[in-house]
């Protein structure tokens, strides 16, 4: 099922009714989710990601703007009449039910056309539970269960009416940082066993980029990028999408482009074609230093974290805007390393330029 | 844990309560314990330097007693119709009251009020509610008939005024005008603890039916009650209890000891009635016996009660 959202604002009044200043937690949001995708809704908190899942759901009414199911407008389409199932960040199992219970509690609400048989509901809800593999914890009450087996039934229950669309409000972050990686495996392979549209909302970036298909960054209210995660990643529209996506996150400078070349400090570090001079703030990827007695870029260091497969480098510039820099080095280049300061040459498509006021990407004509 | 050397200084804390507490209420327990199994004790007597043996003699004499038996029967009719009837009621008032927005605070404070009022000035608006006349006893000089509101509300769909309270009245009538004045009497308690449990339920409970498109009716039995079983089974154990203990309702509705309408005066008479009417003619053995075995039904209800809640009581 295709979700289409179209101009979907919400506006919420003012708790302090003095100033009457109404809060805009998603602000004119247009964007089209492809039939059968993971779609990951990313953003700091209170960026508006929630309020949308919400509004997709119907449990919140939007203040303006259309929402269509394929070529249904279910704008004014009541939560139950959607055909939506939705995995809460509690998870919101009925305590005083049984796994089976709380996987057939929907089933049982089914009316009409729908309606099932006992044994056909029971033969749906072992089918969904063995989807999720929890067909050996039927007996149990959610209180008996890990927080990965409760987020398992959720989604159990949330699959068994064979939703049109799915949609999980940050479906791990009640989880261990082990179970998180395997169950958001999980919830891949669910989705794609199921082929059902999936919405899920998340702070964590790593989480979206590592099992959507799309992600949707957004800041306070407004739409950022949408893109595959590698493109976002790769090609980040504004400062703020370059500094949310990646771990460790991006390092910041502020640079000067004069005739063509970009400046940081007084070193002359990259080229950059056909962009005017002006102050900048310059993003680069940790992984876009390389080691280089040559390189234009001269940093103090501080010291050297070996991780196993890569070594992270923590220096220090006076033209970065954080307090610190890290560069990750393939471990096999580490033995370069010695004295104060370390030199580095920079991968031109790992650096981007950002407006100085608007912190919008300058993109110079050569580099991608 | 308290050092040893400080632990002098807790007890002398402690030492004001526990000695209120020995002497106010643990000796009155053990005393009528005592009482309870000397033969016919009386108060005066022992004062005069009587003696009385030990058995059981005051419990077989309690049991026998007619008017004893009566009161067991009145108070276990009470129990079981006034306890259920306020449970349902309450727990229906309190999800209406938690679902509305508007004037909930100022609803709540209404339903409130009866907590805070003398329950024998209620028991009088009650008489008042179900008189006939205005004096029972009224001399031919000054017949007046003065109809309360229901004996009115009666008439004004066109049947007889009945006698609720008054002489002429029947034990059902009496039981009805005290099993509505006992429900309405318990009901703001009942409210205000079934209210706090409601909105303590994880309104997430609530969106996930509604995404399910559950009925209304279900979410409640499926989803409401079993949430709030806890304070259920809560307000049922003390309702019963409550319930055991009923005797000022029944002054408060008819008057001054009369525990019953004016052609039946012990007619209503309940298990803590009787105990204060052995204790009246100075039968401290009989009101002993009585309140031991009102205390073993409390315990054994209570037992019932936490057995039932048990199998139906989730978490």
């Amino acid at each position: 099922m295709q979700i289409e959202l179209r101009n979907l604002t919400k506006v919420f009044p003012s708790r302090d009714k003095k100033s009457g200043e109404e809060v805009v937690a998603v602000n004119d949001f247009t964007f089209t989710i492809p039939d059968g995708q993971l779609i990951g809704l990313l953003g700091p908190s209170g960026c508006g990601k929630s309020t949308t899942l919400y509004m997709i759901s119907g449990l919140q009414k939007p203040s303006g703007g259309q929402i269509f199911f394929g070529d249904e407008d279910v704008t004014e389409v009541s939560p139950e009449d959607r055909g939506i199932g939705l995995v809460f960040q509690n998870y919101a199992l009925y305590p005083h039910m049984t796994v089976m219970q709380n996987i057939l509690f929907p089933l049982q609400n089914l009316r009409g056309k729908d309606k099932m048989t006992k044994e056909a509901m029971i033969e749906r809800a072992h089918q969904v539970a063995r989807l999720v593999q929890i067909d050996e914890l039927m007996n149990r009450k959610p209180s008996e269960l890990s927080g990965g087996q409760q987020q398992r039934v959720a989604i159990a229950r949330a699959l068994a009416k064979m939703p049109r669309v799915l949609l999980l409000d940050e479906p791990l972050s009640n989880l261990d940082a082990r179970l998180r990686l395997q169950t958001r495996e999980e919830i891949r392979r669910i989705q794609k066993e199921t082929g059902i549209t999936t919405v899920f909302v998340t702070h964590d970036q790593e989480e979206a980029m590592s099992i959507s298909d799309m992600i949707v960054v957004m800041k306070l209210g407004v739409l950022q990028q949408i893109g595959k995660p590698q493109e976002v990643y790769d090609d980040p529209a504004n400062l703020f999408v370059a500094k949310f996506l990646g771990t460790p996150p991006i390092n910041v400078f502020s640079g000067i482009v004069h005739n063509e070349m970009l400046y940081i400090g007084e070193a002359a570090v990259l080229p950059a074609p056909s962009v005017a001079d002006q102050q900048v703030h310059v993003g680069i990827r940790p992984e876009a230093f390389v080691l280089d007695k040559d390189g234009p870029m001269t940093c103090q260091l501080n010291n050297v974290e070996v991780m196993g497969r890569d070594v992270s480098i923590v220096c220090t510039n006076e033209a970065s805007e954080n307090p610190i820099i890290r560069a990750i080095i393939d471990a096999d280049a580490r033995s370069a390393i010695s004295g104060d300061s370390v030199r580095f040459s920079l991968k031109p498509h790992k650096v981007f330029l950002f407006g100085y006021e608007d912190e919008m990407r300058i993109r110079t004509s050569e580099v991608k | 844990m308290v050092e040893s050397k400080h632990q002098w200084k807790a007890w002398l804390y402690l030492a004001p309560a526990i000695v209120l507490l020995l002497v106010f209420t643990v000796w009155p327990i053990v005393n009528t314990v005592r009482l309870s199994f000397l033969e016919n004790y009386n108060g005066m007597k022992a004062a005069g330097g009587a003696t009385f043996s030990i058995g059981l003699w005051n419990y077989e004499k309690v049991l026998s007693y007619p008017k004893f038996t009566d009161t067991l029967f009145n108070t276990i009719i009470l129990c079981v119709l006034t306890v259920p009837i306020s449970t349902i009621l309450a727990l229906l008032i309190a999800v209406a009251l938690n679902s509305i927005k508007p004037l909930q605070k100022t609803l709540q404070t209404i339903f409130f009020l009866p907590y805070v009022t003398n329950s024998i000035a209620i028991g009088m608006v009650f008489a008042a509610m179900f008189n006939v006349i205005g004096s029972a006893l009224g001399t031919p000089q000054e017949n007046i008939e003065s109809y309360g509101i229901i004996n009115n509300i009666i008439m004004l769909f066109g049947f007889d005024h009945q006698s609720w309270i008054n002489s002429t009245s029947t034990y059902e009538a009496n039981l009805f005008v005290m099993t509505v004045y006992i429900v309405w009497n318990a009901l703001p308690f009942k409210i205000l603890v079934l209210l706090g449990g409601l909105q303590s339920i994880n309104k997430q409970y609530y969106d996930a039916a509604k995404i399910d498109s559950t009925p209304r009716r279900r979410v409640f039995t499926r989803i409401t009650v079993p949430l709030l079983s806890p304070m259920i089974a809560y307000v049922v154990i003390t309702g019963f209890i409550g319930g055991f203990k009923e005797y000022s309702s029944i002054i408060g509705v008819f008057g001054d000891k009369k525990m019953g309408p004016p052609d039946d005066p012990d007619r209503l008479n309940t298990m803590v009635g009787f105990i204060y009417d052995s204790l009246e003619k100075n039968r401290e053995g009989l009101a002993s016996a009585a309140a031991i075995i009102l205390f073993g039904i409390i315990l054994v209800v209570t037992f019932i009660n936490l057995w039932v809640s048990k199998k139906r009581v989730h978490y």
